[in-house]
């Protein structure tokens, strides 16, 4: 599934430490690319009709059969319905990427046992952010707070899980240039920051900056790569339908 | 996996409780207090929140509770974190040995994409969560704090190539997972009624949930 990249319309940075978040419509694209390797992207979504409906990773990964997110597998709300797609990725190695969505955010305490405590009158804009007080921050300009971070995604973290079940950050597939595509198909407020990854252990606090590009994408066709990659994902697809029903 | 058995003598608890399928379970435990949760004829998921019982936005939080511990599966010493780093409980016997909580509860929304759309008025673990919280609002606790929760004597292994599978339950009829509240917390289970997989042998059956101060 490729998309035609005159139809990106904006580009912009997120620095290794920011956060944004903003509405995307139903049909557009956002594309994320790890400017320099090592890059945390982690993203929620959230209904902007009704805020109560949520991107849902428990539902995300059963529905699919998998514990790993990667081109194919849709993004799913706890009502049944796609958020957006992983239409496209590009990665060094040749099995692809790989993306968390189980390990959550990193916190103040954390941060500051690594790598030193946040300080703005110091440090500025390069302070040492924390992933949860970031979302915390986009939550509260719509209402919301900590009772609503669900499960977020990161993007470019791959983690691994042994048969006992033991968890590791595996940064052999981070590399400078991977990307990753996601197509909306409902509208959708996304939050998003690149504070590290809750398992990182760099020994400096690692400002890895993500391009963004936000366009729009091609129609969904029937034999649409995402929409065929599970049986779920065409049930999923026919709950958005009913969604826009006679919109 | 390592199996803890409890040297409670059920003769002395405080309370007993047992709950159908299909049925939720709402009651505050308080700091000290220990609870079983006994799967009484086997094979059978109870999905499982726990709230401060001061705050319920302060709640398990599955992904803060795996970090903590670096690893996916819930077992004795388990520590169950909230999303504010609290302690809520500690798993302190288990004789099933392994608890899922990367599953999610089942919901009459996600079935009809798991299984059909024509499935979506089938009873659900949601639902029973959101007859709980309307029928007690006492709890303070609203669909905003309806989150990721923890399928106690549910199997769901990850495979290191990142497969996800709902597996056969290793849970027998008497296998209990013991906890004790490091705080005064709220507890909230719907034993499920799920009817399309293999998590309860496609034969739900009742839990017990036994306390001791």
């Amino acid at each position: 599934m490729k998309f035609n990249m005159s139809k990106i319309i904006y580009t912009t940075e997120i620095p290794g430490n920011g956060h944004w978040s903003l509405e995307m419509r139903r049909g557009s694209l956002l594309k994320m690319t790890d400017i320099q390797g090592g890059a945390n992207l982690a993203m929620l979504f959230y209904n902007p009709r009704n805020l109560l409906e949520r991107y849902n990773a428990p539902d995300t990964l059963k529905c699919q059969h998998t514990f790993k997110l990667q081109k194919g597998n849709c993004l799913y709300s706890d009502m049944g319905r796609i958020f957006a797609s992983i239409i496209d990725e590009q990665s060094a190695q040749k099995d692809g990427c790989w993306h968390d969505t189980i390990c959550g955010n990193s916190h103040a305490d954390q941060i500051e046992k690594r790598w030193g405590a946040r300080n703005y009158q110091q440090d500025r804009n390069q302070w040492l952010q924390n992933g949860y007080d970031a979302f915390l921050v986009e939550l509260a300009k719509y209402g919301l707070g900590r009772a609503d971070m669900a499960s977020n995604i990161n993007w470019f973290s791959k983690v691994i899980a042994d048969d006992a079940g033991n968890i590791v950050l595996d940064e052999s597939i981070q590399a400078a240039g991977n990307s990753v595509t996601l197509r909306f198909e409902m509208d959708t407020l996304v939050l998003m920051h690149a504070c590290p990854h809750p398992l990182n252990t760099e020994k400096e606090y690692p400002f890895k900056p993500v391009k963004i590009e936000l366009g729009e994408a091609d129609p969904v066709r029937d034999d649409d790569y995402c929409k065929n990659f599970r049986p779920e994902n065409q049930r999923g697809f026919q709950n958005n339908e009913l969604y826009y029903l006679g919109r | 996996m390592s199996l803890i058995e409890s040297q409670l003598n059920s003769e002395n608890a405080t309370a007993r409780f047992t709950v159908a399928a299909g049925d939720y379970f709402l009651k505050e435990i308080k700091q000290g207090q220990t609870f079983r949760i006994v799967d009484l004829e086997g094979n059978q998921a109870a999905d499982v929140l726990f709230y401060n019982a001061k705050d319920p936005s302060d709640r398990y939080s599955a992904m803060d509770t795996i970090r903590a511990q670096g690893n996916l599966y819930l077992s004795a010493g388990t520590k169950l974190i909230s999303n504010t780093q609290n302690t809520l409980l500690t798993i302190v016997a288990d004789t099933c040995g392994r608890h899922d909580t990367l599953g999610g509860a089942c919901a009459t929304e996600s079935n009809t994409v798991r299984y059909s759309l024509e499935k979506r008025c089938m009873h659900a673990c949601r639902d029973s969560w959101m007859l709980a919280i309307a029928e007690h609002p006492e709890f303070g606790i609203s669909k905003h704090d309806i989150t990721h929760n923890i399928n106690f004597f549910m199997n769901v292994p990850v495979t290191p190539e990142g497969g996800l599978t709902f597996a056969d339950g290793i849970s027998a009829p008497g296998k209990y997972v013991e906890l004790k509240a490091e705080m005064d917390i709220v507890m909230l289970i719907s034993n499920c009624p799920q009817l399309n997989n293999p998590c309860n042998g496609y034969n739900p059956t009742p839990i017990e949930v036994i306390v001791w101060n």
